[in-house]
């Protein structure tokens, strides 16, 4: 079956209509492919990018110091409102650099974001690969911690271990990673339960492999799909979370420059100079839905490849 | 047991295996146990092509898990080569014994080039290093009639029936004895299943490999079997020569599984079945006879007694009213059943 | 011979994308009677399931039908607006679909689902509309139909299910019925019951059925007429024994070769195998469609295929010669 078919017709026979035409693109291709048509995932992305690369090169980009104070210029307006491009966004109470801040304020947020994305991903993720692969009373257990997680109120534990413990971006981050494990279980559970059900896991136990590697080279890298489009979601959540917490004054505690922070700073003047307010609430809101567009787009632009 | 004159050589072997799941019913509902399979006793000869028939349910596919090692049979032994399974090396079983799953669609890990599929069975066993790993997935792949350019390509570019060669070529790497083959051609097109099944018969001949061969389908199993062992609700109700059985089934259910077979034959009509009843919940398992309601030679004594299954030189039957002479019979020397094909 | 049920001329289905349209179905045509089955038999991608979807109106909203003629009982289908389609669905032509669990829905029991049609087409009072129910479940097979009722589909094993099905499909007395694969999912037991059950009926009720499949040995048995689709084309029509007992295209050949035939093909034996596989149909597919598998491709192949007949028995292939060129457009 696999020999070229011999045709006496020369031309239109002479190519191996085997692999010409029954090799489809590879899955990188394809993906490629579709993460090029996907407009959502490339906005999100080029978004998250660019808020990156604003984090990451901060001390270059910012114009001022984020902590020096200027007495002498307090709550200057930014451009758009008359201001000067000495402080293209103005200057807060204490006379700071809002643009600086803004630009710093991006490091807490990520950082926030992927550190507790990171925290509750390796939880949830243990826990619900391990409930969906062995069931049985590994599920029930992990079932039921589940069942405890989701009649917790994230937001009112983490003031409460913040209210105790004091606020500061370890402490911060730390709780939201210990609370926001929770879905990830739940979605890794159930992709862990389909995928152990195919028959190329079950090839894989005839051949003798160990369970560990099953996990690792069967089961895991059929997941991921899965799993990156929850860290995104949660990334999105812890960082919102954060900022919470930071208005309510638990969170993060000044003069570091944070979004939430920024706001609650700004909040006493917000009829007066609802820019304040407004600016790092833009900001914030910006970098929430860029995440939740990219969540999206990696969930379509990954789905389970067609059986065809 | 079986006839002590016939010289048998069984490579696997069940002894009175039994299979029980507990199964919840409803959310709060009490867990029943489901017997799957009951005090089943199979062997499979060297170089024979074992035709395991039966519907949905019978419990085929727990006995290919049991004799893969992936399920522990709740009672009964599983001897491989004479040595009971349990005591055996579960890698050392691996190397003896490799499944061929039903549909290539999901046999196949997806995000693993063909390269890394078939080679995963050697890389589990340790054996050889990188490059002969390497030769050897090259070597498998022109036995399975696949170009060695396939290597560095995924499943999702490849059609069914090239997937499912590269499933064979996974079995056959590490050059087993047993394949059990689950179903291997039911997700595939009439032409690329009659291509697989060829290849099937080659690799047989020409590995000495020996097959036992799941299927619903009777033509195929007709085509590719030696011997056909009929299940019904987790017992063997009867086991022939695959030309004895197709020539003449001696169990009622055997009959009506034949009479179902829809050859291409347009002289002949649709069968009228007089099977009444559906096929039975295997957690209410009917008394006696598991098939006595759908028989039509049922009698009372069907409905109380269960049957118990007569070895003799034609086979195994399990059946107060078999078709055909008694089951006693004697048979005529030059026509006994041929022993396992030569390979 | 009377006028045909159902009469189709040069279908086409078609499915713009991307990377150009793609022709699933090429010009199909065909005729059917009352009383008659026609098995429409093919492979994966032969476009035999569109072909039927397309029939009933039932195709996506991306793929577009196109016609000459498509004329159900002198209804003309082309130029049916989807009310009169939705009319046509329930009352005068039925499906039956390939899985009977997802065909069902789970949150209604299976009088309610039974009775909808006749409720909606006929406003049939509902004790009446029961009566036939439970008629319609004796009538395909069904035991303590009364009491089946009120049970919902999961309590059913697929066989009663695939009946469920039939008896929903025949609840306001269609004139034709369109079965996709109805027997694919099921036990071989099963699996003769229900083609012998739908057999009877067409005869008892002189419907037409229309039965998909890919198993020959269905066709054999069940059919009058066969129509066998390779590639979005029908290569090869006629009657049954026709096609069986001499087949003449050599995919017709071929698949009856892949097959083993107890008699026929020796045990153990190599079976016949058809190389290659199905090309692709985007774009416009000049000659002969089975021609990059075909063991007798030549230079002809190429060019127009003609349609040849014998006494009705149609092919498209240019080798087997002697055939005098097809006159009447169908079967």
């Amino acid at each position: 079956m696999t020999q070229t078919v011999t045709n006496p017709t020369g031309a239109a026979f002479d190519r191996d209509p085997l692999l010409e035409q029954i090799l489809g693109p590879t899955p990188g291709q394809m993906l490629r492919r579709r993460v090029l048509g996907h407009q959502g995932l490339l906005i999100g992305g080029a978004v998250i990018a660019l808020l990156a690369l604003m984090a990451i090169f901060a001390p270059l980009i910012a114009p001022h110091d984020p902590f020096a104070q200027s007495l002498m210029n307090r709550m200057e307006p930014p451009v758009f409102l008359g201001g000067s491009w000495e402080h293209p966004l103005g200057t807060d109470h204490l006379g700071r650099d809002y643009l600086s801040r803004l630009i710093y304020g991006a490091r807490v947020s990520l950082l926030i974001g992927v550190v507790a994305a990171v925290i509750s991903g390796v939880i949830g993720t243990t826990m619900g690969v391990a409930a969906g692969y062995f069931g049985g009373r590994v599920d029930a257990v992990v079932t039921f911690l589940i069942n405890v997680r989701l009649a917790m109120p994230v937001v009112l534990v983490a003031l409460a271990v913040v209210a105790i413990l004091g606020g500061s971006l370890t402490v911060v981050t730390t709780v939201v990673g210990l609370l926001l494990w929770d879905r990830f279980a739940v979605v890794m559970r159930a992709s862990t339960r389909q995928v152990r059900a195919r028959e190329y896991v079950a090839a894989a136990r005839a051949v003798g492999a160990s369970t560990p590697r099953i996990l690792l080279t069967e089961i895991m890298p059929n997941i991921a799909n899965n799993l990156i489009v929850v860290v995104t979601l949660e990334m999105a959540h812890a960082i919102l979370i954060e900022a919470a917490l930071s208005f309510l004054g638990l969170g993060v505690q000044p003069p570091t420059p944070s979004w939430g922070l920024m706001v609650s700073e700004g909040k006493t003047m917000m009829l007066f100079e609802p820019w304040l307010v407004l600016i790092p609430g833009a900001v914030l809101f910006t970098l929430v839905l860029a995440i939740n567009l990219m969540g999206d787009g990696l969930r379509d632009v990954t789905a389970p490849e067609n059986r065809n | 047991m079986r006839n002590e004159t016939k010289a048998t050589n069984p490579v696997l072997e069940l002894k009175n295996v039994s299979k029980t799941y507990s199964v919840k019913q409803g959310l709060l509902g009490k867990s029943r146990p489901l017997t799957a399979l009951r005090d089943l006793s199979l062997r499979l000869e060297q170089g024979e092509v074992l035709g395991l028939v039966g519907e949905s349910g019978c419990g085929k596919s727990t006995l290919a898990k049991i004799l893969l090692g992936l399920e522990a049979p709740t009672s009964g032994e599983v001897l491989v080569d004479g040595a009971p399974l349990g005591s055996q090396d579960r890698l050392a079983l691996a190397r003896r014994i490799q499944p061929i799953f039903q549909d290539p669609y999901s046999s196949l890990n997806p995000r693993k080039t063909i390269a890394d599929i078939i080679s995963l069975p050697l890389r589990v066993h340790g054996i050889g290093d990188a490059a002969s790993q390497q030769a050897a997935v090259r070597e498998i792949l022109d036995v399975v009639g696949l170009p060695s350019r396939v290597m560095h390509t995924y499943p999702s570019q490849m059609s069914g029936g090239q997937r499912q060669r590269v499933a064979i070529a996974r079995a056959l790497v590490m050059k087993p004895d047993i394949v059990i083959c689950d179903e291997p051609t039911s997700a595939l097109d009439v032409s690329v299943q009659s291509q697989i099944l060829n290849l099937l018969a080659d690799l047989r001949r020409d590995l000495g490999l020996t097959y036992l061969f799941i299927s619903h389908n009777l033509a195929v199993v007709e085509h590719l079997a030696t011997r056909v062992a009929v299940m019904y609700l987790g017992r063997i109700v009867e086991e022939a020569e695959t030309e004895a059985l197709f020539d003449g089934a001696r169990h009622p259910y055997s009959e009506a599984l034949l009479t179902s077979v829809l050859t291409p034959d347009p002289s002949l009509g649709v069968p009228r079945m007089n099977l009444g009843a559906a096929y039975p919940n295997p957690i209410d398992p009917p008394s006696g006879c598991a098939f006595h309601p759908r028989c039509a030679k049922a009698t009372e004594a069907c409905a109380r007694q269960r049957p118990a299954p007569v070895v003799d030189e034609d086979g195994l039957i399990a059946c107060f009213h078999p078709n055909g002479m008694a089951p006693t019979r004697s048979r005529p020397a030059e026509a006994a059943p041929r022993l396992s094909a030569s390979v | 011979m009377t006028s045909p049920l159902l009469s189709v001329r040069n279908l086409k289905v078609d499915i713009p994308s991307g990377s150009g349209t793609l022709h699933p179905v090429r010009g199909i045509d065909f005729d059917l009677h009352r009383g008659e089955v026609l098995c429409v038999v093919g492979e994966s991608g032969s476009g035999k399931s569109l072909t039927s979807l397309s029939l009933m109106g039932l195709l996506g909203r991306t793929l577009e039908r196109s016609a000459d003629r498509m004329e159900f009982d002198g209804i003309n289908l082309l130029g049916a607006s989807g009310r009169q389609m939705r009319k046509l669905r329930g009352a005068r032509m039925a499906m039956i679909f390939q899985e009977p669990m997802t065909s069902l829905n789970p949150v209604y029991t299976i009088g309610d689902q039974l009775i909808e049609a006749l409720l909606l087409h006929r406003r049939m009072p509902r004790a009446q509309a029961r009566a036939r129910a439970v008629e319609l479940l004796e009538k395909v097979g069904i035991t303590a139909a009364a009491s089946r009722l009120g049970q919902y589909p999961h309590q059913l094993s697929g066989g009663l299910r695939q009946r469920v099905m039939i008896a929903m499909a025949l609840m306001c007395e269609p004139q034709m019925i369109i079965a996709d694969e109805p027997t694919t999912a099921l036990d071989v037991t099963i699996q003769a019951q229900i083609l012998r059950l739908l057999y009877d009926l067409v005869r008892e009720m002189d419907m037409a059925m229309i039965l998909i499949t890919h198993d020959l040995g269905v066709v054999a048995r069940v059919a009058d007429k066969v129509a066998v689709m390779y590639a979005g084309e029908l290569v090869e029509t006629g009657t049954v024994a026709e096609v069986f007992d001499q087949p003449l295209h050599p995919y017709t050949r071929g698949l009856l070769d892949c097959i083993p035939q107890p008699g026929k093909t020796g045990r153990g034996e190599p079976l016949g195998t058809i190389p290659g596989i199905v090309p692709s149909l985007v774009g416009q597919v000049d000659g002969c469609v089975f021609r990059t598998r075909c063991t007798q491709a030549g230079p002809a192949c190429l060019g127009p295929i003609p349609r040849r007949s014998r006494d009705g028995h149609l092919f498209r292939c240019v080798h087997t010669d002697g055939y005098a060129p097809a006159e009447t457009k169908a079967i």
